[in-house]
């Protein structure tokens, strides 16, 4: 295996994972406040859609990333208010939000189908971007990946360090305890949710916008369920997720290599790889029960009731 | 003041009551979507829902439908009792396909009697071992089943896809990604001759009944109901929470092959890349709004079947996209949970609850 390939595989593997991270991150603080929302795919598609068709009328992908933030809540919202409000069941109402999405997504995406656009340029960071490897496995991307990274970075600090972490934690560890200490749970839960759909979009807008740039009917494969059992595999962490995403990422782009190394393999059966990767690593952390209860947020997937406390 | 208030018990009513409730926002729903697209609501409304009920024709390509949803549904029912959220039935319709397949094509030539059950069971026998991968992994090491039956989906399609590429693709196909034509005494027989209802469907409706019973009658049953509604009650009481879950999974595997092997055996008559059109993820809303019952699956299978042939009436009569229907289940679903909401609370006004 020569360097240049190396090289392509680890750049690609980052491309790769983006998106991941980005669904995975707001998943992440959503699950820390208790709340599992299995919309990912749906609120994914949403805004994968909504931001080509945006970027497609406006000439402007910028446009593209705000329309896919702005469907991405919406979608959520529609979540939000039956799982908070209502109390419906947190897992029947993401499937619902995820074949909802699918069908919404195919049924306005139609027109669509087929055209292009420019998409992100690649922003070589000046100097860094010359070095030998590194500068094109790092620094040779489009704003997103870094957007990403950045993003990965404010929240590491705002969920550790800040005292908005600190509520989100309580909400999620205790949402009694802490709404007897006068925390707004179902505010934290919203706005939690609601940032969750905002990363989502954002996931989906990768996709349209620079990973492929088009939009066709169900184009994220799965990725918001990967995402989901990314952030399971993570512990909650939001270094591990980083980690995580970029591994996925390389385990999507292994038939690249399997081929680049001259393996004869149907693409059709590599193409099972993330799946099938996904799988051994759910299999692999859930093994040790102990390890995965004592890191879940405990209140996770449990739904909370003012009414009932009066 | 209007506020809402905890019942001290689940309302029966609503509990019936919300599904129907939840179509009819659907379709008001439906109402003004198709006026904001200046198609005239109450054509599309007739089309989607009144016009696959209008002739024999119509009605037989309704029931070819209901069939393999009502199959993955009442697995799921099951399923869904006993707490195993088994989003699977998709990829093991698929793998019911695949294996179903794989034993029709020795058959290519044959007009032997057994070529029919025989395929049927390879069907049967894959989607149970489809099923059996998840359950096993949640059983033994507790992985979460709704991300594993999810990933195995995916599987499924792709093991499909390679498999009318490679394997079981027709050496005569010209290398079109698709088998052989099954033979005459492979396919499953025809009830009528004016449609395709095929064994397959009715197969379908009495395994619902043959459901209702085990739920209803039997001790297993019973056993099913209590788990899933106090799980710590069933543990107390020394309930083989395993079995259960080996069970309902394998049950749920065994419906969705026979669902997957009726189609290709069926309608198809060959094992193509697109053999479903999602039947197996539109499975859990007919589950949920036959409140996880097997009799009420049956009635809420003919509703998603008659909504599934509505659209593509509505393509080729209204060219209004097909898509139309996987957006309406997923509305369906949300009025649904929405309308769930009143099983478990009523509105009262302030004045009424002060007197």
């Amino acid at each position: 295996m020569d360097i240049d390939l190396i090289t392509q595989v680890l750049f690609a593997a980052i491309k790769t994972g983006t998106p991941l991270l980005f669904i995975a991150l707001g998943e992440a603080i959503c699950e820390k406040t208790g709340v599992l929302n299995l919309g990912q795919e749906g609120m994914m598609l949403m805004g994968a859609v909504v931001g080509f068709m945006a970027a497609y009328g406006t000439g402007n992908a910028g446009f593209g990333l705000l329309g896919a933030m702005l469907i991405g809540m919406v979608m959520s919202l529609i979540f939000g208010f039956l799982v908070l409000h209502l109390g419906a069941n947190q897992v029947a109402t993401g499937l619902a939000l995820t074949i909802f999405g699918t069908g919404l997504s195919a049924f306005i995406g139609s027109s669509v189908v087929g055209q292009t656009i420019a998409g992100f340029q690649p922003v070589y960071i000046p100097v860094l971007s010359d070095l030998p490897v590194v500068g094109k496995v790092l620094f040779s991307h489009d704003l997103l990946v870094y957007l990403a990274i950045v993003l990965a970075v404010v929240i590491a600090w705002v969920a550790n360090k800040t005292r908005v972490g600190l509520t989100i934690k309580a909400v999620g560890e205790n949402p009694h305890a802490a709404n007897a200490i006068g925390i707004k749970v179902l505010r934290v839960r919203y706005l939690a949710v609601m940032f969750g759909g905002a990363m989502a979009g954002l996931g989906g807008a990768y996709m349209s916008l620079v990973y492929t740039p088009m939009w066709v009917e169900n184009m994220t494969a799965g990725r918001g369920w990967i995402a989901l059992a990314l952030v399971v595999f993570a512990s909650w962490r939001i270094g591990n997720i980083v980690l995580g995403a970029y591994l996925f990422g390389l385990a999507s782009i292994m038939h690249l290599v399997l081929q680049g190394m001259g393996w004869s393999i149907s693409p059709n059966l590599l193409a099972m790889l993330p799946y099938v990767a996904t799988i051994v690593v759910m299999v692999i952390i859930s093994a040790d029960k102990f390890k995965e209860k004592l890191l879940a947020p405990r209140s996770l997937g449990k739904p909370f009731d003012p009414r009932q406390m009066a | 003041m209007i506020r809402v208030q905890a019942r001290t018990e689940p309302s029966t009513l609503m509990t019936f009551a919300s599904p129907l409730l939840a179509i009819m926002l659907t379709l008001i729903f439906g109402s003004i979507l198709f006026s904001a697209l200046d198609k005239d609501p109450i054509q599309a409304l007739h089309v989607l829902l009144v016009l696959p009920l209008s002739d024999a024709y119509n009605i037989s390509e309704m029931l070819v439908k209901m069939g393999p949803l009502l199959l993955c549904a009442v697995g799921l029912s099951l399923c869904y009792r006993a707490n195993m959220w088994n989003i699977g039935a998709e990829g093991q319709l698929l793998a019911g396909a695949l294996g179903g397949s794989a034993v029709a094509l020795m058959f290519v030539d044959s007009e032997s009697f057994m070529a029919m059950p025989l395929t049927l069971l390879g069907g049967i026998l894959s989607g149970m071992a489809w099923a059996a991968i998840p359950t096993y992994l949640k059983v033994k090491f507790n992985s979460n089943l709704i991300l594993t039956t999810i990933m195995l989906n995916y599987i499924a399609l792709y093991l499909l896809i390679w498999a009318v590429h490679g394997p079981l693709r027709d050496p005569d196909g010209f290398g079109f990604p698709e088998s052989a034509l099954f033979s005459d005494a492979t396919l499953l027989p025809v009830l009528s001759d004016s449609g395709r209802v095929h064994l397959g469907v009715v197969l379908a409706v009495l395994l619902a009944l043959f459901a209702w019973f085990i739920l209803s009658k039997t001790h297993l049953g019973f056993k099913i109901r209590v788990y899933g509604a106090d799980e710590p009650a069933a543990t107390y009481a020394g309930y083989n929470a395993k079995g259960i879950s080996w069970f309902v999974m394998l049950f749920a595997g065994a419906l969705a092959g026979l669902a997957g092997v009726s189609e290709v055996a069926g309608p198809i008559g060959q094992l193509t890349p697109n053999i479903s059109p999602g039947y197996g993820y539109s499975a859990i809303i007919v589950a949920y709004l036959g409140r996880l019952h097997p009799a009420g699956a049956i009635i809420a299978s003919v509703f998603l079947a008659i909504l599934y042939m509505g659209g593509d009436l509505a393509q080729i009569e209204m060219g209004i996209p097909i898509a139309v229907v996987g957006m309406f289940q997923g509305v369906l679903l949300f009025f649904l949970l929405a309308c769930d909401f009143f099983i478990r609370y009523r509105v009262v006004s302030s004045r009424e609850n002060m007197a």
